[in-house]
């Protein structure tokens, strides 16, 4: 309409026409918004990875004292490592420069079964589960080295991440001054029998 | 138009009295569009970006015809690709080749822009929607990168990911929503791979043509920063202006046959540039429950991701300075009491939130300083308050601030590219300080200074 185009007011609106419009537009929207709800959830995790997240058993009865084993859970590497008495000595000494001894942070809450003694952050004493996922931005540290063997580490033994430089001691726990904040977090994990562990459900499930 | 007269001969006039936008679309953006005649090296870096999205996309779509993804072959199928598809390595090294040459002519054309004042009324929106096709540029190499499935591609977007994770309440359901799983795995390959080919592609193409366009609206800026339409000839065309086609088309043929060169020299002798543009921990395949020893982003993300590591529990304080500092100053540029009011509280509540008693993670700092590093650029037109655009007519020191800034970005990038180190730290810190100070401190420095009288026309002498 390029006589109207140039006369510079609007022509009367009819309002019921306009009304019909808005009605129009706003069910309209509302569609649209319902059907982007599936769009959205499709990207969340499947019904299939909700699945895998489903607990696995671990059998340490040929992991030798000092050894550590790697298992997979939700596909995370899940370390289980068998401390000797001197490692689980060496967690009581010197705690002024770990960041939380106490694993009172809660960003990765640590299971409370395993708290009973905040020094080996485990069921039994001997035995460390671990997720082996730095707490900083998701790298898996390397480890465990034995004390004076790893630069980083200086005179403790423990793990260090090859990313950014967090470490950790053989409780999984940070030290100061370090990128991370957390302490390696504790998956849920309860004794089948002596040697059997199951990963990813504790004895609450 | 041409559906009442006829324009041309032949069968070009068969087809334009039928179908008369494409030659008007022609004489629009090409052969009557007046662009200043004094254009310089620097100006070859706009047709040049599209000469690269035309290499990726060609290039990327034959890839995408022998690529799998999928975690359990992607990475073979890129050895497939490199090993036993005729022709493969040569698809398959001027795509990750026309990667890095992308960043480098975005670059070298984004640091145009600044010596020119490109950016400056009335070339705001141009400026806006070329932010946006960088950090879309950004997304789709970041998606590109996990599809070779190496170790490089998985411990990087591991890395990435989680930097989400740190955002308070939301974080962590956030990037398993992103992940698709609780680790990066098949979905997360999936997703990545119809992100990097469809969507980010199609959004890319979508930003070039209002790019495109919002340039030809306003006409394009000059290294004198002088606007050609403000003098006119009779015919009612810019007199310092030359018609795109033929002459910039023919002139940018050149340009293209240079960089053409270089571009194959590198594909063919170097693809790898010594562990820049691919590098060595990407030949193994990724492997979940083994970080590499050393782990970087590529060499375009370094400057950025440098700014993130150098954010420190024991750099809060310094940020908090440098905020305090910054507030005092706006505060003493206002007048109006609301204003002030109001950067008051803004003061003070960044300074609670970096060192205050429930202060927020570093971390979290990190990553904010890191999203407004590459967001930043945004503002650019607000904050450069000088009278005039181009470099040629400000005062000389002007030059080594943008210097300065230039230096600071590239020892961001190298440092970035290092294991991090204490006194590496303390340099990435410092130039961090730099490349925001430069921007936050623009609105002033940008007016200082005796600046030279602009002519009235265009300097340019023919050759």
């Amino acid at each position: 309409m390029p006589s109207e185009a140039t006369s510079p007011e609007m022509p009367d609106v009819d309002r019921e026409r306009r009304a019909a419009l808005v009605a129009t537009f706003a069910v309209g929207g509302a569609g649209c918004a319902a059907a982007a709800v599936p769009y959205i959830a499709s990207w969340g995790p499947s019904e299939r990875e909700k699945a895998a997240g489903s607990p696995v058993d671990v059998d340490i009865s040929s992991l030798p004292p000092g050894k550590m084993q790697v298992a997979e859970w939700r596909g995370k590497p899940i370390w289980i490592l068998r401390r000797t008495p001197e490692m689980v000595a060496g967690l009581r000494q010197d705690t002024e420069r770990l960041a939380d001894p106490e694993s009172k942070r809660n960003a990765y809450p640590t299971p409370e079964y395993v708290m009973r003694d905040p020094a080996t952050r485990s069921i039994k004493p001997e035995v460390l589960v671990l997720i082996g996922i730095c707490t900083h931005l998701g790298c898996s540290p390397n480890g465990p080295f034995p004390a004076g063997e790893n630069v980083q580490l200086g005179e403790d033994a423990g793990f260090v991440c090859p990313c950014h430089g967090s470490t950790f001691d053989l409780a999984g726990r940070v030290f100061k001054n370090k990128p991370a904040a957390d302490n390696l977090a504790v998956p849920p994990y309860r004794y089948l029998s002596d040697n059997l562990i199951r990963i990813g459900e504790d004895t609450k499930a | 138009m041409g559906l009442h007269e006829t324009r041309y001969r032949g069968l070009l006039g068969w087809f334009d009295s039928r179908m008369p936008s494409v030659m008007n679309a022609f004489r629009d953006h090409m052969s009557e569009y007046y662009a200043p005649k004094n254009f310089n090296f620097w100006y070859f870096f706009g047709s040049l970006a599209l000469v690269v999205l035309v290499i990726q996309l060609v290039s990327g779509a034959f890839l995408a015809m022998h690529y799998k993804p999928d975690a359990a072959s992607a990475f073979y199928s890129v050895e497939f690709i490199m090993r036993e598809v005729a022709g493969g390595w040569f698809i398959r090294y001027m795509h990750s080749t026309g990667a890095s040459f992308f960043f480098i002519v975005v670059y070298l054309h984004i640091f145009r822009g600044m010596l020119y004042g490109s950016y400056k009324k009335p070339r705001e929106i141009v400026w806006l929607v070329g932010s946006c096709i960088f950090l879309a540029l950004m997304a789709e190499s970041f998606f590109g990168y996990l599809l070779p499935w190496g170790q490089m591609s998985f411990w990087g977007a591991q890395v990435i990911i989680n930097l989400f994770d740190s955002i308070p309440v939301i974080g962590p359901d956030l990037s398993t929503w992103i992940r698709g799983d609780f680790v990066i795995g098949d979905a997360t390959l999936n997703r990545f791979f119809a992100m990097h080919t469809m969507m980010i592609p199609t959004i890319l193409m979508g930003l070039m043509g209002a790019h495109i366009f919002a340039l030809h609206d306003v006409g394009s800026n000059n290294p004198d920063g002088i606007e050609i339409k403000d003098h006119l000839g009779p015919d009612g065309k810019p007199l310092d202006g030359i018609p795109f086609h033929p002459y910039y088309t023919v002139h940018d043929m050149y340009g293209i046959a240079v960089f053409l060169i270089a571009f194959f020299a590198v594909v063919f002798f170097a693809p790898e540039m010594g562990g820049v543009f691919l590098e060595g921990n990407n030949f193994i395949p990724a492997d979940p429950f083994q970080t590499p020893l050393h782990i970087a982003p590529l060499w375009y993300f370094t400057p950025y991701y440098s700014i993130l590591r150098a954010t420190t529990a024991g750099f809060l304080i310094w940020i908090a300075l440098g905020v305090a500092g910054y507030g005092v100053l706006m505060y003493l540029s206002v007048r109006t009491m609301g204003t002030r009011i109001a950067i008051a509280a803004a003061t003070a509540v960044l300074l609670a939130l970096l060192v205050g008693p429930t202060h927020l993670d570093a971390k979290l700092w990190g990553v904010a300083l890191m999203g407004l590093s590459t967001t930043i650029l945004f503002g650019l037109p607000w904050l450069d308050r000088s009278p005039v655009r181009s470099m040629r007519f400000r005062p000389a020191w002007h030059r080594a601030v943008l210097g300065i800034f230039i230096v600071a970005f590239f020892v961001l990038g190298v440092l970035g590219m290092m294991p991090p180190s204490p006194g590496r730290t303390v340099v990435s810190q410092i130039c961090t300080g730099l490349y925001f100070g430069y921007f936050a401190l623009m609105p002033w420095w940008s007016r200082m200074g005796s600046f030279l009288p602009v002519p009235e026309r265009i300097r340019f002498a023919a050759h």
